[in-house]
């Protein structure tokens, strides 16, 4: 079939899933923030997708887990926009060194 | 009566309290609840004495707790001596609640004095009724407690304070000394007891040098309470107290407890050949060291105190030179007319509003009670025949000659020829020649003063006659029904002691009359021959300077090293420890700042620590 092994599959869901973390960790735009961790989840995707592939056992499960996951981070993502857009309009800003309530 | 003595110091402990609880009352017939209830106190100690004086006598004790196989006791014992010290006491008290509802008059803490009296009075009491030496030492440190408030009475006087401080300080040394007696003495006996420390005494239980040891001991709790030579600068300084407690404490009660605790423990003494004259040289330096400042002070308080330290040594010296009875005998004189002086000082004081001499002069016209009873005060100290202070002092000077101290007779002459020169310099100054001072509202004190002062007066005069050659020995008789067996025979010095004190005293007042009245001797005629001297004598041969600079400055510089101590070392390592934990805590707040992202990388880090020891130590599932 091809001639793409595992570990590139695998490799690139790490790259992808610490340059989400990265992002996630040090970035101040909370928009940003949110789009680095749809790239953690994509990177997850990525495993769930090659696993299913190459597993001892192929099938389609994990390529139909990766579809609802897909689906569930998109209403994920929807509802953290949403926040942020209340926050925005709350705090006028979307610097998220700024939202430190937790420490009250 | 004398099953119901056990009540006597109960009365006063009892207006104690009623009178603490009307601490806030204006009303000045609180007084009265004072005054009644030491007159039960007085009727009751009165009968007792005469229970006593028919040769009776109660001891009842109970067991407090018990140590092993020793039980420590409580109770009360009445003998000879106690009922004498019990009227003694009661009387003067009684008297002095009285004399103070006239001297204490518009005074704002009015009650809380009468509670302090009564304080007193029942520590005092207490103290005498005890039948074993750790009872005794319970009440002889309340008693210091009582002085101690009495003093410090006008405490927003700075120079009350201290002196409070200074004589509750300077007895404690005292106290020590009598508590490491006594703690000797239960090592040794096994028991706190009167009776059982006599009777090892007697049996020879105890080594000659431990019984020297204690005696010692004992005596330097005496020393402290009875203001002898070493520690007798509080007792001067004491006269900041109101005039009554002056009376009442420091002349003629608490600081003859002193003379009391080495009478009541008179056998141990008599044991000791060493420590009988340790007493007797004690009180015989004490007695012409005192009356030597006595001679120059110009404070009329301080002079009757300085008359108290050095009568005391009088005491001191006759009970270390085997004369029980003459010490106990001028213990009692010495309360009557040394109160009276006190009083009838306080009585001046009331009218003319000072306490030096200098600013008075004048009064025997204006005080027609006090002058009279001043100068019938004065002759009994003084030795002048007839009157009480001649018998006792006579009484002394005869033990002391009859028990060979030679040189201390002379001393006790001397000093008694002194004490009549300035007794009567006193007087002079006080009661004659011109006013130098204020004049104006000089009036005599109302009868609730003036009565005290008669009685005591009569007393003064009078009480000389229970112990004479002439009528009969009463006192010796009487107390020789006590447990202390007298020294055999009767200390009958020859005749001519008595001619010697009288001659002293005629002389001391001669000479007095002759500079301070005819002014025929300029006053200053001793001072401009030997000025260093008198200088040294003016500044009370600079004990207290000399305390000052060794002892308290001693004192101070290791307070200091222990101040250094305690900030560098103790609080260093205090510091150290919250300082550490303090360190700890910021970094731990300042993790929490509040932002996801820094929670979420910790949590990373976690995560890799983790991971990596799983993979390091070979995994979990290995």
């Amino acid at each position: 079939m091809s001639s793409v092994p595992l570990t590139a599959y695998l490799m690139l869901a790490l790259i992808l899933f610490c340059i989400g973390l990265f992002g996630a960790l040090t970035k101040r735009n909370a928009v940003i923030v949110l789009i680095s961790i749809e790239l953690m989840l994509n990177a997850v995707n990525i495993n769930l997708v090659a696993f299913a592939k190459y597993s001892i056992n192929p099938g389609l499960t994990g390529q139909i887990f990766s579809l609802f996951t897909i689906t569930v981070a998109a209403a994920e993502a929807a509802v953290g926009l949403a926040i942020l857009i209340a926050l925005y309009r709350n705090r006028q800003t979307v610097n998220v060194d700024e939202m430190d309530t937790m420490k009250r | 009566m004398l099953q119901m003595s056990w009540l006597i110091p109960l009365f006063p402990l009892l207006s104690f309290i009623l009178l603490l609880l009307f601490r806030k009352s204006k009303s000045e017939s609180t007084a009265w609840i004072g005054v009644l209830l030491t007159g039960i106190s007085l009727v009751m100690s009165v009968g007792v004495f005469l229970a006593v004086w028919q040769g009776e006598g109660i001891k009842t004790e109970g067991t407090w707790f018990q140590i092993g196989e020793r039980a420590i006791t409580m109770g009360f014992e009445v003998n000879p001596l106690n009922a004498l010290m019990l009227v003694i006491v009661s009387l003067v008290s009684f008297l002095v609640h009285l004399y103070s509802k006239g001297y204490m008059h518009g005074d704002e803490r009015f009650p809380v004095f009468f509670a302090y009296l009564g304080l007193f009075s029942f520590a005092m009491l207490g103290l005498v009724v005890s039948p074993n030496l750790l009872q005794l030492y319970m009440f002889w440190e309340l008693v210091g407690l009582g002085s101690f408030l009495l003093i410090g009475f006008y405490y927003f006087k700075p120079e009350a304070k201290a002196a409070a401080k200074k004589a509750f300080v300077m007895t404690r040394i005292g106290d020590v000394g009598l508590f490491i007696g006594m703690v000797l003495l239960f090592w040794q006996v096994g028991s706190f007891e009167y009776d059982e420390i006599f009777a090892s005494v007697k049996n020879g239980d105890i080594s000659s040098g431990m019984l020297t040891l204690t005696a010692l001991c004992i005596f330097v709790g005496a020393v402290g309470k009875s203001g002898q030579l070493p520690l007798h600068t509080w007792l001067p300084d004491a006269m900041e107290g109101p005039t009554p407690v002056s009376a009442l404490i420091h002349a003629a009660t608490m600081v003859a407890a002193g003379v009391y605790l080495v009478a009541a423990m008179y056998p141990l003494f008599q044991a000791s050949e060493a420590a009988l004259t340790v007493v007797a040289v004690v009180g015989g330096l004490t007695a012409i060291f005192a009356a030597s400042i006595g001679l120059m002070q110009k404070d009329i308080k301080r002079v009757l105190a300085y008359s108290t330290v050095s009568q005391l040594g009088y005491m001191m010296l006759a009970l270390g030179a085997s004369g029980y009875v003459a010490g106990i005998f001028h213990l009692t004189t010495h309360a009557f007319f040394k109160a009276l002086l006190f009083l009838a000082a306080g009585s001046v004081i009331h009218a003319v509003h000072t306490q030096n001499i200098e600013e008075m002069g004048g009064l025997w016209k204006k005080l027609r009670i006090t002058g009279p009873l001043f100068l019938i005060g004065a002759l009994a100290i003084s030795g002048v025949p007839l009157l009480s202070g001649f018998f006792s002092k006579d009484e002394i000077l005869a033990s002391t000659y009859a028990d060979g101290k030679y040189g201390l007779f002379w001393l006790a002459v001397i000093a008694a020829f002194m004490t009549a020169f300035y007794m009567f310099r006193l007087f002079f100054l006080v009661f004659t020649g011109e006013a130098r001072g204020n004049e104006k509202g000089v009036h005599e004190s109302p009868s609730v003063m003036t009565f005290p002062m008669i009685v005591l007066g009569v007393l003064a005069v009078v009480a000389g006659y229970l112990n004479t050659t002439w009528f009969g020995t009463f006192l010796s008789d009487y107390l020789a029904q006590g447990p202390v067996e007298l020294p055999h025979g009767d200390h009958h010095g020859p005749a001519w002691i008595p001619l010697v004190a009288t001659l002293a005293a005629a002389l001391g007042i001669g000479l007095a009359y002759l500079i301070y009245q005819k002014g025929t001797l300029s006053r200053d005629w001793i001072t401009r021959s030997f000025p260093s001297l008198a200088e040294v004598i003016y500044n009370k041969w600079y004990i207290d300077e000399g305390y000052d600079q060794t002892v308290v400055k001693g004192t101070r510089g290791l307070s200091k090293l222990g101040v250094l101590f305690d900030r560098y070392v103790v609080d260093g390592l205090v510091t150290a420890v919250t300082n550490g934990v303090q360190g700890l805590s910021k970094i731990g707040s300042r993790l929490q700042n509040g932002q996801v992202q820094s929670y979420g990388t910790a949590a990373i880090f976690g995560i890799v620590i983790l991971l990596l020891i799983v993979a390091l130590t070979g995994g979990y599932f290995s």
